[in-house]
């Protein structure tokens, strides 16, 4: 399993916890990324790398959002691209698209994915006061990948559920 | 500090059971043999002390006490006093069951059943007594009368010891200083020296003991036993004496004692006056070598550390140790050509990728041999079981065993252990005939069962041969015809007839024997051998016998796949499965039914696979003419893969989707290709079930 | 702290004593017969060996009468590791020329206790 590494101060989760709210955040920094107009975050410690896009080799009649598996220093990883599986934007291939590879493993998943997005934006700190339910919206990502929702000037930025994610769990998606 | 003997509970597991092994092997080369071997008896004989050592020290208490009425057998054949016999064998045996199963409930941490271990102690016990007229129990004794020495008194005492060693004692490095030490740790110890057996100089043998001691041991708590264990190891090489004395001692003990320290001096000088030139070079010597045995020892620890681990032979792991130093090499060189490249070193870079390469290789298969395990280890089951067998269903049977030392993967050696025991048996049952009927057909009365193991290409061949009665073409015929798996009117091959033998539900035995317990069997078997990718094919004559051949591949991680394209993907086809690549002749294609295309291949219909359709991608060339078609077999079903083009033959490791990812229906695996990309390896048996259900799917909308 | 060279096929035997005697604070190299021991005491320097008896290739008896005939083990403190059972073989021992032996089972204390012994 790929680890990366992260300065201490990144590592202590349990700073901001506060008793008796139960966020299901478990980081306070946050990589955030475009899809289409919309703004995203991802929890930072479960990312292992980005890279470039490249053409990933076919899986015989997988969804629509799996691009593909590529080869990652020898292990074959799936490709999914996060704008088709939440219908935002173009799914367009340019020189700034980019793959976050998300590497987690804990007692219910082990798996590493690499995820298509437009663009990688920054490092997001937030506060886990700061993240906001998001029950009260209807957007176009299924309510099972999302977290929360964080305020950022004036842009929103929607924070998805890494095992969400990695669960493959395609029914969700498939709306 | 404690030694946690917890750490040693696996290895003394794996070393026992694999000792029981050899030990069971070894009895039943015995028992075909008729001339008793006295290294055979040693191998039986070194397992059961082994184990009996290891339990012992271990605290295995069941199985030492077990191991040790074995062994006193087993000492008493070694010394010849006692000629094994065909039921000690068989004793010998159930013991080896017997043991193999404390084991087990040790290594389950489950309490040991003895019933079946007193049973056999009792067995042997019987033996021993009958042999040796009531003084079997010869250990026993001898332990007993070390401990009846003991006259407890618990005020301190005085001794006098005499100790006149004999000259030798120095030899065994046993030096008397050393013995005093430990007396004068047991009470206050005075010691006088006799040196009337010293010789004039020119006589005497530096390496020899001239002197004797008398020694006063005063206000010692220790008791006669614990003096005598001082010279425990020297009790017969010198003349002792010990006695306890009362009150005073003798007047001229002070004098002596100080000469004592001088002349014990003067003793250990001699020969190590006479060492020391002879020591000096050592030291330059030992240097060189002391890494080397030091990092062999590690290998070897590591090996033999976990449950499951395997054995690999320190060859295989210098070998691969070589090969990672020529890689380094060649990484350094590399490298160093990397940081000023210019177009005139163009070549030195070719020739040193291509020696990359060639390390590269080397080191895949060095890799690939250390999970490669000699056959042996599957087929040496088999001498016990075909023993057993044999007596309980009352043929004679020998077992002849080649190819032994053939290596293959260790997985797939697991995994066709249990369908091999399920052919031999099969051979047995059914293929052997008895004794009479043997004789009756001129057949010497003894059957054979013959296994093989050879490599034949990237393969590894299993053969399990009788000389029994053949299989009857028209009996299976009949006997499928019957239980409706053909139609009376095909017309079928003589290998495809064998073949029904591995139809689900078929059985050509009158009777259901509990051996091979058919039914259930063969169907079973050839299932396992091709979920391993293997291939099983049958010769037969009548009165002749069978020989099943197992093909399969050498290992499970590695396969000779043909890479062909469709579209811009490239698969990779098992090679195993390839029939043959042609390219197709529109006039021998037939439309049946809609949408199948049927190929017609001589006497074969075979339906043709749309790569590009079944996986959903584009291809090149989606026109039945012309195209290349790879005739692929699979599950018993032939059928042709369209493809755009064949590419290269190579060999690819086989990397899981699932981990990742999940199953792919028609693909079994992945692989890296030489240029880093990733390719789908296809999986011939699970795409034909796919596009037959797709194909079905299809024509239930058509009809709708 | 001492060279101590370990000779037993039993791996389990083998491991436990290399332990026990690092434990010690000795530096311990391990055989698994008399001809692998008898290869590695000639290569170095050992201020002790400890031995089992029964062993394939070259038995214990065998490796003392070996390592005796080399002149740098001629005093070397040989201990042989041996069963009650084999009482008879002490005796053999011993004539091939072995310091003195160790009787199994042992726990590890004893085995500490034994070769400082033969090291004093």
């Amino acid at each position: 399993m790929e680890q990366i590494e992260v300065p201490d101060q990144f590592v202590d989760n349990n700073e901001f916890q506060l008793e008796g709210i139960d966020f299901i955040t478990n980081g306070d920094q946050y990589l955030t990324f475009t899809l289409g107009e919309e703004n995203y975050g991802i929890d930072i410690l479960v990312v292992s790398e980005i890279r470039g896009w490249d053409v990933p080799t076919h899986i015989p009649n997988a969804p629509a959002h799996v691009k593909g598996v590529t080869n990652l220093r020898g292990t074959i990883v799936p490709i999914v691209d996060l704008r088709t599986l939440f219908h935002l934007g173009e799914a367009e291939y340019k020189p700034t698209t980019v793959v976050i590879v998300i590497s987690l493993t804990n007692e219910r998943v082990d798996r590493t994915m690499g995820f298509v997005v437009d663009s990688v934006s920054d490092v997001l700190n937030a506060d886990v006061d700061e993240v906001k339910s998001h029950s009260s919206f209807g957007g176009s990502v299924p309510p099972d990948y999302v977290d929360g929702l964080v305020n950022v000037g004036e842009d929103i930025v929607t924070l998805l559920n890494v095992e969400q994610l990695l669960s493959l769990d395609d029914d969700h998606a498939e709306h | 500090m404690a030694i946690e003997m917890e750490q040693f509970y696996d290895i003394f597991f794996e070393e026992s059971l694999e000792g029981l092994d050899v030990m069971e092997q070894s009895l039943l080369s015995m028992n075909s043999g008729s001339e008793t071997d006295l290294e055979i008896i040693n191998n039986i004989f070194r397992a059961a002390h082994s184990i009996k050592g290891g339990s012992g020290t271990f605290g295995f208490t069941e199985v030492a006490e077990f191991t040790h009425v074995l062994e006193t057998l087993l000492d008493e054949a070694r010394d010849g006093k006692y000629t094994l016999t065909e039921e000690s064998i068989e004793l010998l045996l159930r013991s080896c069951d017997c043991l193999r199963n404390m084991i087990f409930a040790l290594q389950a941490k489950e309490s040991i059943d003895t019933e079946q271990s007193k049973e056999l102690i009792e067995a042997f016990n019987k033996i021993l007594d009958e042999e040796n007229g009531g003084g079997g129990s010869a250990p026993s004794a001898e332990l007993a009368s070390e401990s009846n020495a003991s006259a407890e008194d618990d005020g301190l005492k005085n001794w006098q010891i005499v100790f006149v060693p004999e000259p030798e004692v120095l030899q065994t490095g046993n030096e008397p200083l050393r013995l005093f030490k430990e007396l004068a740790a047991l009470g206050e110890l005075s010691c006088k020296a006799h040196f009337d057996k010293l010789p004039s100089c020119e006589e005497l043998i530096a390496d020899e003991c001239y002197l004797s001691w008398t020694l006063e041991l005063k206000n010692s708590d220790a008791s006669e036993e614990e003096i005598l264990e001082v010279f425990d190891w020297v009790i017969d090489e010198c003349k002792l004496e010990v006695k306890a004395v009362s009150g005073e001692t003798e007047q001229d003990v002070e004098r002596e004692v100080e000469s004592k320290s001088a002349e014990v001096h003067e003793e250990k000088e001699i020969p190590n006056a006479k060492e020391e030139p002879k020591q000096a070079p050592k030291p330059v010597a030992a240097k060189p070598a002391a890494p080397k045995s030091g990092g062999n020892e590690n290998a070897g620890s590591a090996a033999s550390a976990s449950a499951s681990s395997i054995r690999v032979g320190i060859d295989k792991v210098d070998n691969l140790f070589n090969l990672v130093g020529e890689l380094v090499i060649t990484q350094s060189m590399l490298s160093e050509l990397g940081n000023n490249f210019d177009m005139t070193k163009l070549e030195k870079l070719s020739s040193g990728l291509e020696q990359l390469l060639q390390n590269t290789k080397e080191m895949q298969e060095s890799v690939m041999r250390i999970r490669m395990l000699p056959i042996s280890f599957a087929f040496n089951r088999f001498p016990r079981m075909i023993r057993d067998l044999s007596v309980k269903i009352g043929k004679k049977v020998e077992l002849i065993i080649q190819g032994e030392s053939t290596e293959l993967d260790k997985t797939v050696m697991e995994k066709i252990s249990d369908p091999l025991v399920h052919l031999v048996r099969n051979a047995i049952d059914h293929g052997i005939e008895t004794a009479e009927e043997r004789l009756e057909k001129g057949k010497p009365e003894t059957g054979h069962i013959r296994l093989d193991a050879y490599h034949q290409g990237g393969n590894i061949v299993i053969e399990v041969g009788d000389d029994g009665k053949g299989l009857n073409k028209d009996a299976i015929f009949n006997k499928a015809v019957e239980k409706g798996l053909i139609e009376r009117d095909v017309q079928l091959t003589e290998p495809e007839i064998f073949d029904l033998i591995f139809q689900p539900g078929f059985s050509t035995a009158q009777q259901v024997s509990d051996i091979s317990g058919r039914g259930v069997g063969m169907d079973v078997v050839k299932r396992n051998i091709k979920s391993l990718g293997g291939r099983i094919l049958i010769e037969s004559k009548i009165d002749v016998g069978t020989t099943i051949k197992v093909h399969l591949p050498l290992t499970l991680a590695i396969l000779d796949g043909q890479l062909v394209r469709v579209g811009e993907e490239v698969y990779v086809v098992p090679l195993l499965a390839i029939v043959e690549s042609l390219q197709i002749k529109s006039e021998l294609v037939n439309r049946v039914s809609g949408d199948i295309l049927l190929y017609r291949l001589r006497e074969d219909n075979v339906p043709i696979i749309r790569i590009y359709e079944e996986f959903g991608i584009e291809a090149d060339n989606v026109d039945i003419d012309n195209a290349l078609l790879v005739v692929v077999e699979g599950d018993g079903q032939k059928v042709g893969l369209l493809v755009d083009e064949l590419l290269a033959q190579q060999q690819v490791v086989i990397k899981s989707l699932e981990s990742n990812y999940k199953r792919v229906d028609g693909v079994s695996g992945a692989t890296i290709l030489g240029d880093g990309s990733v390719s789908m390896i296809i999986d011939i048996p699970g795409l034909i079930s796919y596009s037959s259900k797709r194909s079905r799917k299809r024509s239930h909308v058509k009809a709708a | 702290m001492a060279q101590i060279l370990i000779v037993d096929d039993s791996a389990s035997m083998r491991n436990m004593v290399v332990t026990t005697l690092k434990s010690a604070g000795h530096q311990v190299v391990d055989a698994p017969d008399g001809q692998a021991g008898l290869d590695k005491a000639k290569s170095g320097r050992f201020d002790a060996v400890v031995t089992d008896l029964n062993m394939p290739v070259m038995n214990g008896i065998e490796l003392v009468k070996n390592l005796r005939n080399l002149s740098s083990y001629k005093y070397t403190p040989i201990l042989l590791l041996t069963t009650e059972s084999s009482m008879d073989k002490k005796a053999a021992g011993k004539e091939a020329g072995a310091t003195g032996w160790l009787v199994k089972p042992f726990n590890p204390e004893k085995l500490i206790s034994t070769v400082a012994r033969v090291l004093s």
